[in-house]
């Protein structure tokens, strides 16, 4: 079976692949164009691991198909920080130890970042419900909660 | 699934072309939150996909004299974003919006969950209670069909071959009117409803007019319970009338057993979530707000 050929943009970039009918988007991020930091938990829409922006929009990259992003405006992990410095979020996760292991924090940064791009005031009830598809083993959510709420009140602080 | 073949039609004539010329190996591909993990369980292999996202009347919501056609593919998030139809229907949103996560949620849409035709579908309970019509386009032309006579079983609905959903049609609402929607699931997000219950009611001050009542995953299809919406109907609400009702929707009741919930759990709660949805139209009605927990 010939591949298909999809021209897209990945974090600002212009991008072209050649993938399978059946592939993800997961799978050609990581497996054909090397962009690891978007991870592969549960491949069914569950864990939220693999979460990245499509055209604006938060969804799990295991449940887009890689022929589907014809076009897309595609936003990684890989593009949250600029150069060395860190955005708000990835700094506040690392300062206040709002992950362990590690597997699920791109996941929880790109759904956080969309959170607050778009209620840049939310309660805690709704940053638990804005989450609630992704997963962490490790850290309890405590910490992830209160690290995207602390970014959220300092953003709103440094947008006055 | 590797020879597996992806296409995108631009428009519903052209859909149907496709699903009609893969002669019962295509499978529609809307927001793909059922249908890629049911390709990589294996529990389907198409032989076609054909996406439809790129159809302009599939993906978007149009107001015409009051009622609202949804684009059979138009994301969960988008159809939440929308204003007039949010204030319009809201039980149809609120149940749209219970489907998954927010990610899924970008991606999920209400013609999707129709189509998989799971009896625990959070949307489907709620459409039937709005009186919804399912606007079918096939190799014979266009036709509407009630939701409510849509699925035929778990995973199985009337689509003839080659036929598709385009779009969902929710009728002009009489002044006075609103909806609610209602699910128990064990945790408090992201799981599958036990027992899932729509109820769209028409009020003329304190006394209904108009009622119909949805309830989901307690047979194998989402049940219309006309009984219990004659028993609201004519009624303020009180007790006598919410019992009546309430014990129409347990009648009503053929569930499973399962890890979930048992026959005789879920037989109880549909009469509870009955009575409930009820009373949250009704605050509706009268301009008292209920939301859910994400940001809105």
């Amino acid at each position: 079976m010939a591949k298909i050929h999809v021209n897209t943009t990945i974090n600002g970039a212009p991008t072209e692949f050649l993938c399978d009918a059946n592939q993800t988007l997961l799978d050609v991020l990581r497996d054909n164009l090397g962009l690891t930091g978007s991870k592969e938990g549960c491949g069914s829409g569950d864990c939220g691991a693999c979460s990245v922006m499509v055209n604006g929009r938060l969804v799990c990259s295991c449940l887009v198909l890689a022929p589907e992003a014809q076009g897309m405006k595609i936003e990684t992990i890989e593009g949250m920080a600029e150069g060395d410095k860190l955005h708000p979020l990835q700094k506040k996760f690392v300062e206040m130890a709002a992950l362990q292991c590690g597997i699920c924090t791109p996941g929880f940064l790109i759904a956080s970042k969309a959170l607050l791009e778009k209620y840049p005031n939310p309660t805690e009830d709704e940053v638990r419900y804005w989450l609630a598809g992704n997963l962490c083993r490790c850290t309890g959510y405590d910490k992830i909660v209160t690290a995207v709420l602390d970014v959220a009140a300092e953003m709103r602080e440094s947008a006055r | 699934m590797s020879e597996v073949q992806y296409q995108s039609a631009k428009t519903v004539k052209e859909a149907v072309k496709m699903m009609q010329a893969a002669k019962g190996k295509g499978y529609i591909l809307a927001g793909g939150t059922d249908l890629l993990v049911q390709m990589k369980s294996g529990a389907r292999t198409p032989g076609v996909i054909v996406d439809v996202k790129k159809i302009p009347e599939m993906v978007s919501v149009a107001e015409k004299n009051g009622a609202f056609t949804i684009g059979a593919a138009t994301p969960a998030a988008v159809l939440g974003e929308n204003k007039k139809l949010r204030k319009a229907w809201p039980g149809v949103i609120e149940a749209c919006n219970l489907i998954g996560s927010t990610q899924v949620q970008g991606r999920a849409s209400a013609g999707g969950n129709l189509c998989n035709a799971s009896p625990a579908a959070d949307s489907v309970p709620a459409l039937v209670a709005a009186g919804c019509i399912v606007n079918v386009a096939g190799p014979k032309g266009k036709r509407a069909v009630p939701v409510e006579k849509f699925c035929t079983g778990p995973g199985k609905t009337s689509l003839k071959p080659g036929e598709i959903v385009v779009s969902l049609t929710l009728p002009k609402r009489p002044k006075g009117s609103s909806d609610a929607y209602l699910r128990l699931i064990p945790r408090t997000e992201m799981d599958i409803a036990v027992v899932g219950v729509g109820v769209s009611l028409t009020m003329k001050g304190d006394t209904v007019t108009d009622a119909r009542v949805g309830l989901g995953a307690v047979a194998p299809t989402v049940l219309l319970v006309e009984k219990a919406a004659k028993a609201l109907i004519g009624s303020k609400l009180d007790d006598a009338a919410l019992d009546a009702a309430a014990d129409a929707c347990s009648a009503a009741c053929r569930p499973i057993d399962d890890k979930r919930g048992t026959i005789k759990y879920r037989t109880k709660i549909a009469g509870v979530l009955l009575k409930r949805s009820a009373m949250i139209a009704r605050d509706r009605i009268h301009g008292i707000e209920h939301r859910g927990h994400r940001p809105v």
